[in-house]
């Protein structure tokens, strides 16, 4: 078998871009995407700009891995936004824009890869929670229900997808630090660590290392799980 | 775009399909071979399985992107999946909307 190509989207910045640089390194043909362009070059990348929450950007976007590679081995789904605020100072635009980006975002990728992913009864798929859920954040209603829903989106996806030998997982990290928390006070953060098994910062390997087993071929029987970095 | 077209662009991906099946597609009915629901032999995999390959065959045939999701698929009367005919007749009002937009 060739190279395994995997679809990282929101690979410009934080987890996603860590991640599309992990499988490259490991091999893969990674194509990835964000909203502008990216400065991340190799002859195995290749780079689109689209809105994961346009759903005719993303159906051109899997349209055209289908097209290059004639196949897709993993979709991993970084791209996310966050909102920190209390609900009732929440605009209904910052709602929708969140649930826009974590929900539907997620579920149109998800959908386009699957149609991919069947044709060779093979595929995996990660999605990514958040500690905010089972912690219930006091401050990220919106988030956390876009994450929640990830949540109950990829289980039920696991169940349909299953006959096709496609997996659909969760992976929740906590507070790593990338742009996305980079609004949140240092002592929020350590205050929300100290509500966790593991009381610390973890690090981006270690989320890799998540990500990898999701991915694994030898995952075959892992599916519709959550994984929550650092225990809940 | 004709019909009849987009009929054998239909047949065309549910011959394939069929080499999966039990439970064949009549596609000797043409048109008026039932895919999905009381009378067809497609269960929900089947047709997913068979959309996928209509898009990339659409794609590939007149270079537009759809995206076969409708939430009548599970209604007998109004399904746009219930035969060949009525999903070649979808195609074409979708890629009519895509040329629209």
């Amino acid at each position: 078998m060739s190279e395994p190509v995997t679809v990282v989207t929101g690979s410009r910045k934080g987890i996603g871009r860590f991640l599309a640089e992990r499988y490259l390194s490991l091999g893969h043909r990674v194509v990835g995407c964000s909203r502008t362009d990216t400065d991340l070059v190799s002859d195995a990348y290749e780079h689109h700009s689209l809105d994961v929450s346009h759903e005719d950007a993303v159906a051109k976007f899997f349209a055209a891995v289908r097209k290059r590679h004639g196949r897709l081995d993993h979709l991993v789904n970084a791209a996310g936004i966050a909102s920190m605020n209390h609900s009732v100072l929440t605009s209904g635009a910052t709602f929708r824009r969140i649930f826009e980006v974590n929900v539907f975002g997620t579920f149109y990728c998800s959908r386009e890869a699957a149609k991919i992913m069947q044709r060779h009864r093979y595929g995996r798929i990660v999605n990514f929670g958040s500690m905010a859920v089972p912690l219930k954040l006091a401050g990220e209603a919106a988030y956390a229900a876009s994450k929640a829903a990830i949540v109950s989106l990829s289980e039920v996806m696991a169940r349909e997808l299953a006959p096709f030998e496609i997996t659909v997982n969760v992976v929740a990290p906590n507070a790593i630090d990338t742009d996305l928390i980079a609004g949140v006070p240092a002592e929020r953060i350590e205050a929300l660590r100290q509500r966790l098994a593991i009381a610390r910062a973890p690090r981006l390997e270690e989320l890799g290392a998540i990500v990898d087993f999701f991915l694994s071929p030898s995952s075959s029987m892992v599916t519709g799980q959550t994984v929550y970095m650092g225990g809940p | 775009m004709q019909r009849s077209e987009l009929v054998d662009l239909v047949l065309k991906q549910a011959a394939d399909i069929n080499e999966t099946l039990t439970a064949q597609i009549p596609l000797d009915r043409g048109a008026d071979a039932p895919l999905y629901g009381r009378d067809g032999s497609l269960d929900s995999l089947g047709l997913v399985s068979l959309l996928a390959a209509v898009e990339q065959a659409v794609e590939e045939e007149y270079g537009v992107t759809i995206t076969l999701a409708d939430e009548r698929a599970v209604s007998q009367k109004h399904s746009p999946f219930r035969t060949v005919g009525s999903l070649a007749d979808y195609v074409a009002l979708l890629v009519s909307e895509s040329a629209v937009r």
